[in-house]
């Protein structure tokens, strides 16, 4: 046998291993934007989309690392709401300071994902049915909690968070920022990230390799809920409420953005550098509705719609490259 | 001492008795051929050794230390390699990855973050290793999912390979292979028997096990029904082991 290898077109290396078409898509879609309306390429609408993308780009970190695993999280958006009525609880009808507000609303989302973690990898319960049970119970609590109201009135520091401008940049992209930039470090480079996707890949393989499957499963899930908490949080302090409705069919938009970013619905791809594209092609996309006056129930059949494309390209793409 | 001392293994899946009190051992630098029919409970025992299953009974010594019901990642970390007969690979990610698997090299960050997989020390070493085995694949940069039957068994032999095992299980490693690439199996087995690592070789095809194996041990329901010196007996006394009668 020779050693040379076969003379092949060398693969070529994303740096960032996200879907090149996602980012033309965003970018056909902002100059369209920019011809419909005036005003988009404004700096405050600009920063606006940012703001609005924030809380649903933590979220769709959260359903990265899931689907990323073949796994699926749809109580995202229900833990959101859950960890935003938690924290604002603690401090506004407790009476506790300050910092219980972020700690209860991180603390929240944490716990109903590990609860996700330990019915799925324990009872050996289908991801599906088990966080689509979350979805009604953490809104349910989410209710129960604050009694069907939202519970208005945080501390200034809190309230911060979501408001403040400290560079003329609003926090909560700030914040969206920094979690990206981390996430996106774990899921690219570390150990953690790579078996992750190999899990997704294939089980039995990282199994066989001796990667702890269920323990990786049970982490992810509770990383996810972790992540509907930020978001929670952030909600939580933009609006200075904590809303028992905040983040209703959040899930949807943010697994769309999952997966128009190139997330593999299956498992085994993913990047938070392309769901980021995903999710700012979903805030570029509601924000366009907004300034073109598009009624708000027609933008959920828009995402839906999104969705539902993104899955079918991707299924036709996998067709088109085993042939 | 042997290398691999297996004493009384049972495994049973709910009524059905897989493994009934195997009891095995392999020397350092012998290859063992296993054959037996399908359902015999090859497999079974081989994945039983790596960790895969737990077994019911018995015990398995390696290296003179005990490693029943060890978990799969530290039955590679001293020394227990399996080839697996689906390869066990992930299509998704790249050559080099899949060579690593479960034990990539990490550095730190900057100075202080630490965990960062050592990609470019990955590269090399996954194309030194492809190189040494002679094994034909266009980059270690591809997705193992678009290679060819025959240099997805290369990537598999290679992460098999590369941290010095003492012991490797192949099973069914020449199974789906071109003729010209189960001879480069063979002679691969042969130079691991001469660096002294013990190879336990899984396979239906008897010409492959008589030509590389020292020993042939037969498997019918779950128990050993003979263990042969390879050169003491005759492919008709194999078959006859292996069909019963």
């Amino acid at each position: 046998m020779t050693t040379a290898p076969d003379a092949a077109p060398k693969p070529r290396q994303n740096r960032f291993y996200f879907r090149i078409e996602s980012l033309v898509v965003l970018v056909v879609l902002c100059i369209v934007m920019t011809l419909l309306s005036p005003f988009f390429l404004s700096t405050s609408n600009i920063l606006n989309i940012l703001l609005a993308t924030a809380t649903i780009g933590v979220l769709a970190i959260g359903a990265t690392y899931v689907i990323a695993s073949a796994g699926l999280d749809l109580s995202l958006g229900s833990v959101l709401g859950l960890s935003a009525v938690f924290g604002a609880f603690l401090v506004d009808r407790l009476g506790l300071p300050w910092p219980f507000g972020i700690v209860g609303a991180l603390f929240a989302g944490f716990a109903a994902g590990y609860v996700n973690g330990q019915l799925i990898t324990r009872l050996r319960i289908p991801a599906f049915i088990v966080t689509l049970g979350m979805l009604g119970i953490a809104r349910g609590l989410a209710l129960v909690i604050s009694s069907g109201q939202a519970i208005y009135g945080l501390p200034s520091e809190l309230v911060y968070l979501g408001q403040g401008r400290p560079f003329g940049i609003p926090m909560p992209v700030i914040i969206f920022f920094l979690v990206a930039v981390v996430t996106h470090y774990i899921l690219a480079h570390t150990k953690y990230g790579k078996h992750t996707l190999v899990i997704g890949d294939n089980e039995q393989a990282a199994r066989a390799t001796g990667i702890q499957v269920e323990r990786h499963r049970r982490s992810l899930y509770a990383f996810s809920g972790l992540m509907a908490g930020i978001a929670g949080l952030i909600f939580m302090t933009r609006v200075n409420a904590g809303d028992p409705t905040a983040g209703l069919n959040y899930e949807l938009t943010a697994i769309t953005a999952a997966i128009i970013g190139g997330t593999n619905l299956f498992g085994g791809r993913g990047s938070i550098f392309g769901t980021m594209i995903g999710a700012l092609i979903m805030g570029v996309l509601q924000n366009g509705l907004n300034l073109m006056a598009v009624q708000s129930y027609y933008q959920q059949m828009a995402i839906g719609a999104v969705l539902i494309f993104a899955v079918w390209l991707d299924q036709f793409n996998r067709k088109v490259a085993t042939r | 001492m042997s290398l691999l001392e297996l004493n009384g293994i049972e495994k049973r899946f709910g009524s059905v008795e897989a493994l009934r009190g195997v009891t095995l051992s392999v020397e350092a630098g012998s290859v063992v051929g296993l054959v037996g029919d399908n359902g015999a409970g090859k497999s079974t025992l081989m994945k039983t050794i790596t960790g895969i299953y737990q077994p019911d009974g018995g015990a398995i010594r390696f290296d003179g230390q005990e490693v029943t019901a060890d978990t799969p990642g530290h039955i590679r970390s001293i020394g227990i390699e399996m080839i697996y007969q689906d390869l066990a690979l992930a299509p998704q990610q790249d050559v080099a990855s899949n060579i690593f698997l479960g034990r990539e090299p990490t550095k730190t960050l900057f100075g202080f973050i630490p965990g960062l997989i050592d990609r470019p020390k990955i590269v090399a070493e996954a194309e030194r290793m492809l190189q040494r085995l002679g094994a034909r694949v266009p980059s270690v940069l591809s997705p193992v999912g678009v290679l060819s039957g025959g240099q997805q068994q290369s990537v598999a032999i290679a992460r098999a390979l590369t941290f010095g095992p003492k012991l490797v299980i192949m099973d069914e490693p020449t199974a789906a292979l071109a003729v010209r690439e189960v001879d480069h199996v063979l002679d691969l087995i042969r130079e691991l028997k001469r660096q002294g690592i013990a190879v336990i070789l899984i396979s239906h095809r008897l010409t492959d096990v008589f030509a590389v194996s020292d020993r042939i041990v037969a498997l019918r329901q779950g128990q050993i029904i003979a263990d042969e010196v390879t050169a003491e007996t005759s492919m008709n006394q194999v078959v006859s082991h292996i069909v019963g009668s």
